[in-house]
This record gives C-alpha cells, sequence and structure tokens, in this order.
C-alpha cells in the first residue's frame, strides 16, 4: 500500500566494499512496496551503488570509517541521503565532470557522479575537506497502478 | 571471488557475474590480468550472460583491460549485455571503445 504520509529508514554501516551491495539491497527492499518499475528500480540501485562507493573508495580510501545511508519515501517521491567523515572533495564542480577522476590508480572511471546525475532527478553535493561529503539524491517515481 | 573462464588458443572468455560493482571490478581485474599474461592472450572476451547490474567501478575495470590489451596489439570485446548493462555502455561511451557483439 502506497502511505502518502513520509517514511524514513537509516542504516550505518563500516566502509568496506563489500558492504556496498548491502546498501543497495536495502534501499531495493524499502523502495519496493511502492511499486515501481524494473528501470526506476535500477536507476535508483545504480546511483546509490555509486554514492557509497564514492563515500568508500574516495571518502575513506585506506582507513575505514561509517557510511549512513538514509532514504525517505513520500508517495511517489524518493530523497537519499549518502554521508561519509572522511577526507572530502577538494573541487565539487571537477568531482561533476564525466571521465574526472582523482584515482586513476584504481582503475576508476571517473563516471560516479554522472551516473548519479543521469538516474535520479536531482543530484546536491555537499562536501568540505577533511570533515566529509553528504550526497542527496531526488526521484521522483511514476508508480505503477496495481491491479 | 571466482569466475568462470574458457582459454583457448590465444583467446579467453571470461564470464562476468551477476552484479558487478567495486568487490566484483577489482575481482575480476586480477583474475583477467593474470590469465592474459600466464596464456599470452591475444583476443579477451567478457561474456556478460549472468550479469544484470553494473555500475562505473565495472566501466573503470572494462577501459583498464582494453588499455591493456591494445598494449599488445590484442582485442577485446563483450558479449550478451543486458538492456541495462547495455545502457550503462552507451552513458560511458563504452561502444566506442569496446565491440559489443550478440545482444541480450
Amino acid at each position: 500500500m502506497i502511505r502518502e504520509q513520509a517514511q524514513e529508514m537509516s542504516i550505518r554501516f563500516d566502509s568496506y566494499p563489500e558492504n556496498e551491495q548491502f546498501a543497495r539491497m536495502t534501499i531495493m527492499a524499502f523502495l519496493v512496496d511502492l511499486n515501481p518499475t524494473v528501470d526506476e528500480l535500477e536507476d535508483v540501485k545504480t546511483a546509490v551503488s555509486e554514492a557509497v562507493t564514492n563515500a568508500i573508495i574516495h571518502g575513506y580510501e585506506k582507513e575505514v570509517g561509517q557510511v549512513l545511508l538514509t532514504c525517505r519515501k513520500a508517495g511517489a517521491r524518493v530523497r537519499i541521503t549518502v554521508t561519509d567523515h572522511g577526507k572530502g572533495i577538494a573541487d565539487i564542480q571537477k568531482a561533476r565532470e564525466p571521465f574526472f577522476t582523482t584515482r586513476p590508480d584504481a582503475e576508476r572511471s571517473g563516471m560516479g557522479f554522472a551516473f548519479m546525475e543521469a538516474f535520479m532527478d536531482e543530484v546536491h553535493i555537499e562536501s568540505e575537506q577533511g570533515q566529509g561529503t553528504r550526497i542527496v539524491m531526488q526521484k521522483n517515481l511514476h508508480l505503477l497502478q496495481k491491479v | 571471488m571466482e569466475f568462470q573462464y574458457e582459454a583457448g588458443t590465444g583467446s579467453l572468455r571470461i564470464f562476468t557475474p551477476r552484479e558487478i560493482d567495486e568487490c566484483a571490478a577489482r575481482a575480476l581485474r586480477a583474475e583477467a590480468d593474470e590469465l592474459i599474461d600466464s596464456y599470452q592472450i591475444r583476443h579477451l572476451i567478457f561474456d556478460f550472460s549472468n550479469t544484470e547490474f553494473m555500475d562505473s567501478s565495472g566501466i573503470g575495470m572494462l577501459i583498464g583491460r582494453s588499455k591493456k590489451m591494445g598494449y599488445t596489439g590484442g582485442s577485446i570485446e563483450v558479449e550478451h549485455l543486458s538492456a541495462r548493462v547495455q545502457k550503462i555502455f552507451t552513458l560511458a561511451g563504452l561502444p566506442q571503445l569496446i565491440t559489443v557483439k550478440g545482444e541480450f
């Protein structure tokens, strides 16, 4: 049943790459009752994967810290935040450019933010060097009619 | 993480896992590079038949393997992309770099 009133969830996990899958699956499970299309669900899944990977690979790099993932659903509106307390982004504008990466050594493609922007309606980045990064993403789902 | 592969004379087919994220991309990179070097592979094929999900970590891994094959004059192709993975490929401009065969 789709509730108009907002519902929220949050999870906090250690910044191990193995936890990316956990983060994706948690979001999928939280959104599935909205009955989104397969494409919409995949869009959100990819965007979450990108944001969480950024927190782990770039935010914390070699140290282990905590990543906070929250999701709010209200009607067809979905809002996701991914927060880390890692090193922060030096140049946000540059980070948003497709194919720009600070980690060519790790074979990062530099497509993380481009994918978030392609798959979500809105992507906001708040970051302070030495303090961490917070990504806020929003998407309106086009709900299917339940038969 | 272990992957299925088939190695013939100079050619290698790696079957990619259900989901390619940072973890899987790292493991694929290590496995592919070891096999390419030990079997002197000239033609590398990633078979995506089992793959339903890929994020930008997979893009980085594929660009890296494409460069590696390019250094030695070898070739690389991908096969059996799902519609979703095809979308990711197109967004990243990967078809300009890597031959895509046999759509899903």
